[in-house]
């Protein structure tokens, strides 16, 4: 059905010749560009409707003294649907770390939100297929689980700052419950503030997509990082790790370099570094965290990113 | 009347800030706003900013922002 109505836009509307090069290209651009904002609006709004229902305080209170594994296990599938604001890492740190919850699964929680999240998973589905997106939603939890997981063993509690352990969250308010029409009215208010952040890098990506498609030579990328190449992906990461995107900024980067041919493992794994490390991020954390831990923390992120990196490119 | 803006300084911080100004603006109402950064304050009332703090009582926390007549609202509610 939106195929007959792309090409009646296209053919009737716009008045392209039917079969040219560019009404197919047009063609393409058109139904990509209204199949992943119908996708986006609609999980988007799916999402900030479930997300009313975990506020930060209770995803504290779920795991307040959880054990790990487990822990990690809830701390990276709350991390999808707990909504919280960058500037909060520091205010949830400490909230979690009082309450108890321990700090592997506090690190598998601080990992897994701002990289699995519905605007990658759907951008990718969109663009790349839903196979495509379960793969980086299921790999995104594995390095939060298994990341949180090892700095809870190495017990690091001592490279915390020690003003966080004294710090008492004093009554701890809580604002009262949303109504659902007041939840549906936030859902819809939240899925419109996103598209109007994120239109920009979508349009961006399917022109990027296009252009590549039909200008850069094939083999260039590929002749220094496909997969012949076995640092491609530590190469990937070590790039990706200090830049900071969201997961849609990031996008367009990660379409170019599909379309050139990398293989899917690197190119995801550039994906996650980019979205879940990053200078500005070390910066907010260093105020509760002392550099040993800010060091092993991204050494072990970069490690398990990497990992996941060889394992899709061995497996694809 | 107090109202306090609780955040370490991001976007939505700013915007939150906004809001209560325009809020108190629209609403004419004789109130003092006052931006919060000081982690130890904030820690007082809420983990997940940007909070809204009125006459001592938390009024909001968190992303999402509130809307701007909804902000009037949880004003009013403490008026």
């Amino acid at each position: 059905m939106l195929g007959e109505f792309v090409s009646y836009i296209t053919h009737d509307v716009i008045g392209l010749e039917r079969g040219s090069g560019l009404s197919e290209a047009a063609a393409f651009f058109i139904y990509d560009t209204i199949k992943i904002f119908l996708l986006l609006s609609v999980i988007i709004f799916a999402v900030s409707v479930a997300r009313s229902y975990f506020p930060p305080e209770k995803t504290k209170r779920i795991l307040s003294h959880k054990k790990e594994f487990i822990g990690n296990i809830l701390a990276a599938l709350l991390g999808i649907v707990t909504p919280f604001c960058s500037c909060s890492a520091v205010p949830l740190f400490i909230g979690f770390v009082e309450a108890g919850v321990p700090l592997g699964v506090t690190f598998s929680f601080l990992i897994s939100s701002p990289m699995v999240n519905e605007v990658a998973v759907v951008l990718l589905w969109g663009l790349f297929g839903w196979e495509i997106a379960a793969i980086y939603m299921g790999t995104g939890l594995l390095v939060a689980i298994l990341a949180g997981f090892i700095i809870g063993k190495l017990k690091l509690e001592k490279w915390v700052e020690e003003y966080v352990y004294k710090i008492k969250t004093g009554q701890g308010q809580e604002v009262s419950t949303q109504t659902f029409p007041e939840r549906l009215q936030y859902a819809k208010w939240n899925t419109a503030d996103i598209l109007k952040r994120v239109w920009l890098f979508i349009f961006l990506a399917i022109g990027i997509g296009g252009f590549i498609h039909g200008y850069v030579p094939e083999d260039f990328l590929v002749r220094y990082a496909g997969n012949g190449n076995p640092f491609a992906v530590p190469m990937a990461v070590a790039i990706g790790v200090p830049l900071y995107s969201n997961a849609a900024g990031v996008i367009p980067i990660v379409y170019a370099l599909m379309e050139k041919g990398l293989s899917m493992g690197t190119v995801l794994a550039f994906m996650m570094a980019v979205t879940a490390l990053s200078l500005p991020e070390m910066i907010i954390l260093r105020k509760v965290l002392k550099i040993p831990l800010l060091a092993v923390f991204a050494g072990i992120m970069a490690a398990t990113i990497t990992a996941v990196g060889y394992l899709f490119n061995t497996i694809l | 009347m107090e109202i306090k803006v609780l955040g370490p300084g991001c976007a939505n911080c700013h915007k939150m800030e906004e809001l209560a100004k325009t809020a108190v603006n629209d609403l004419g109402i004789e109130a003092k706003v006052e931006k919060i950064s000081e982690i130890h304050e904030i820690m007082r009332y809420t983990m997940s900013t940007p909070g809204l703090v009125v006459n001592g009582k938390l009024k909001h926390s968190g992303k999402p922002l509130p809307s701007l007549d909804k902000v009037k609202a949880l004003i009013k509610e403490e008026a």
